[in-house]
């Protein structure tokens, strides 16, 4: 089958990105001053593919012979991709420029990224999902460890490599026991197999492999193991980046395919195996980020811990399940993105004040980026009005309508767990005394970017209705 | 249906019970008297010398890399030059356009390489 333009019309946010790749490569290779023009023109890039996805989101079209949709809730996660790719940039700017990096090829591969994350939320088919998958993970692998001369950076790079390879072997090798199951690659196909029950035990088990793959991406316990080191190893906005980002469109991949499974009548497997992991990852992540005394690592548990969260919202298998699980995914963008970049903000040229103790009185130092964390530690741990609290409230009681009251309540204590380490942080910037200043070099572009971040948090936060009625609609 | 494959059975058991047998046996029963030479590593072939650590050119990598990507363009042309004249008649120009912006898309990589020294040996 040759594209039609028809067809590129339809995909036409991940098609801008696609086309601006190419253009931010062509102005690397031939225009003297790339470097101070790339920046602006990804942002720029990011901004205007996130109005055009708002903007088309009423037109639901299939593209590609239903490989690719497009429009509705595809367009809602592009939106969650590119805007949070251009806070991305803002905090990035004067951060690389602070550790050297190659700044031109930094951009690209932001861009490169979430054109594969595109493709994969995009997908209605496990060639573009793999295809999508790679793209995105390759890019991130170069990114952690983009920052070549720190040797931490490095390790970062190789230790996700080799395990996020390893994920992907899972993927794969899910997806041949599927395509040899059920002869077909495309998600309509395979739930109507397990309709008819044909091959039900294959095709079982070729989905159980794909979603311990995808465990791996979305860091869910016991799936966990990279992520704390790579979070730590690589540049703090790449990071920032990885967890929110990342996160969403390997989210988006499970709920497109498993929704609809949980429909079928007598295939009730994926539920306990999804409610599981979402248990032992939310009590994982949460007291391990109690130890944890670099921000960044705590970070990483956190994200740990919000994974098992947002995985309650699937293992309800209904649609309000869902469309929470994409509200707390733009929420936790937002707040993940913002306190990844006060953290990137406040680091040193080398990899210094990452430590909670040099955290104590940032009050009197830096009032309004103290205050700044102070909100999206509070919006982290969940408290109302933010809009973590509305995330998490989304998926607990979508969990309670399924019957999960248990999945709700361990969801409940852990996130009453988490309060603690997420308002440690915020005691240490308040009410302790500074041993020592620690030096900070001022960034506008990252106060902006942080600040945009921090307004969406609470916008979100305080019209939750409006947007889950949004995501509801188009799940349905 | 189990039954045809009785004989393949007693074969593997047969194998399995030989090779143990005779390991077994031989270590049990065969005298040992150890020395240093015996123990020591194969000692035939060239020694060993300097370190196995030894850093690689970067530029093998970026032939590696490049090699790959021009194997994959070809993959992806041959089929389409052979089959051009049926596939032309169905879909019409769309066939040359769709070769031609893959094409495009690849020589803008192919000039990255070029232009950051990618073939440059010196």
């Amino acid at each position: 089958m040759i594209p039609s333009l028809q067809d590129l019309f339809n995909i036409l946010p991940p098609v801008i990105i696609g086309a601006g790749i190419l253009i931010a490569l062509t102005l690397e290779m031939f225009v003297k001053p790339a470097k101070k023009i790339i920046p602006h023109f990804a942002f720029l890039v990011f901004l205007f593919t996130a109005y055009y996805s708002l903007m088309t989101m009423d037109k639901e079209t299939y593209s590609l012979n239903t490989l690719m949709s497009g429009g509705g809730l595809t367009n809602i996660l592009y939106f969650i991709f590119t805007f949070g790719s251009a806070i991305v940039v803002l905090i990035s700017y004067d951060f690389i420029r602070k550790k050297d990096i190659v700044s031109s090829e930094y951009y690209i591969l932001l861009m490169s990224a979430v054109l594969g994350m595109m493709i994969m939320a995009s997908a209605k088919d496990f060639l573009m999902v793999f295809l999508g998958l790679e793209q995105m993970s390759v890019c991130f692998y170069i990114l952690a460890g983009i920052n070549r001369r720190n040797l931490l950076s490095n390790e970062a790079s190789l230790k996700y490599f080799l395990l996020g390879a390893f994920a992907t072997g899972f993927i794969v090798y899910g997806i041949a026991f599927i395509y040899g199951a059920s002869g077909s690659l495309s998600y309509l196909v395979i739930t109507n197999a397990i309709v008819t029950g044909q091959n039900i035990t294959f095709l079982t088990i070729g989905l159980l492999l794909f979603i311990i793959g995808f465990s791996f991406k979305i860091a869910a316990f016991p799936f966990h193991m990279w992520v704390p080191d790579v979070y730590q190893g690589a540049p703090t906005t790449v990071s920032a980046f990885m967890s929110t980002t990342g996160k969403t469109a390997a989210f988006a991949v499970l709920i497109a395919l498993l929704l609809p499974l949980f429909t079928v009548g007598n295939y009730q497997i994926f539920g306990p195996v999804l409610s599981l992991l979402a248990a032992l990852s939310m009590i994982y992540g949460s007291i391990v980020a109690i130890a944890q005394k670099d921000i960044k690592r705590m970070l990483a548990y956190s994200s740990i811990a919000h994974a098992g969260y947002m995985l309650i919202g699937i293992a309800a298998g209904i649609p309000a399940g869902s469309a929470g699980v994409i509200y707390y995914l733009l929420a936790y963008t937002f707040m993940n993105i913002g306190a990844f970049g006060i953290v990137a903000y406040l680091e040193g040229v080398e990899e210094t004040n990452l430590h909670i103790e040099d955290y104590a009185g940032l009050a009197n130092q830096k009032p309004v980026l103290a205050a700044l964390l102070s909100l999206f530690m509070f919006a982290l741990a969940g408290i109302p009005p933010l809009a973590g609290f509305f995330g998490k409230y989304y998926v607990f009681v979508a969990a309670i309508k399924a019957g999960l009251v248990w999945l709700a309540l361990v969801g409940i204590v852990s996130s009453a767990i988490s309060v603690y380490f997420y308002l440690r942080l915020v005691v240490y910037m308040y009410f302790r005394e500074n041993s020592k200043t620690i030096t900070v070099f001022d960034s506008s572009y990252s106060m902006l970017g942080i600040i945009i971040a921090a307004l969406l948090v609470i916008i979100v936060g305080v019209f939750p209705n409006t947007v889950v009625e949004l995501i509801t609609h188009f799940i349905s | 249906m189990i039954e045809q494959y009785i004989p393949l059975f007693l074969v593997l058991a047969t194998a399995v019970l030989i090779a143990v047998g005779i390991v077994a046996s031989s270590t049990l029963i065969g005298p040992q008297r150890p020395n240093d030479e015996k123990k020591s590593t194969y000692e035939s072939g060239v020694k060993p010398f300097g370190s196995a650590k030894e850093r690689i050119s970067i530029k093998y990598y970026v032939v590696a890399m490049l090699f790959i990507i021009f194997d994959l363009e070809v993959i992806f042309v041959y089929p389409w030059a052979v089959q051009f004249k049926s596939l032309y008649s169905v879909f019409g120009i769309p066939v040359f356009t769709t070769m031609l912006v893959f094409l495009v898309i690849f020589e803008i990589g192919y000039l990255y390489a070029y232009k950051k020294g990618g073939f440059n040996w010196e």
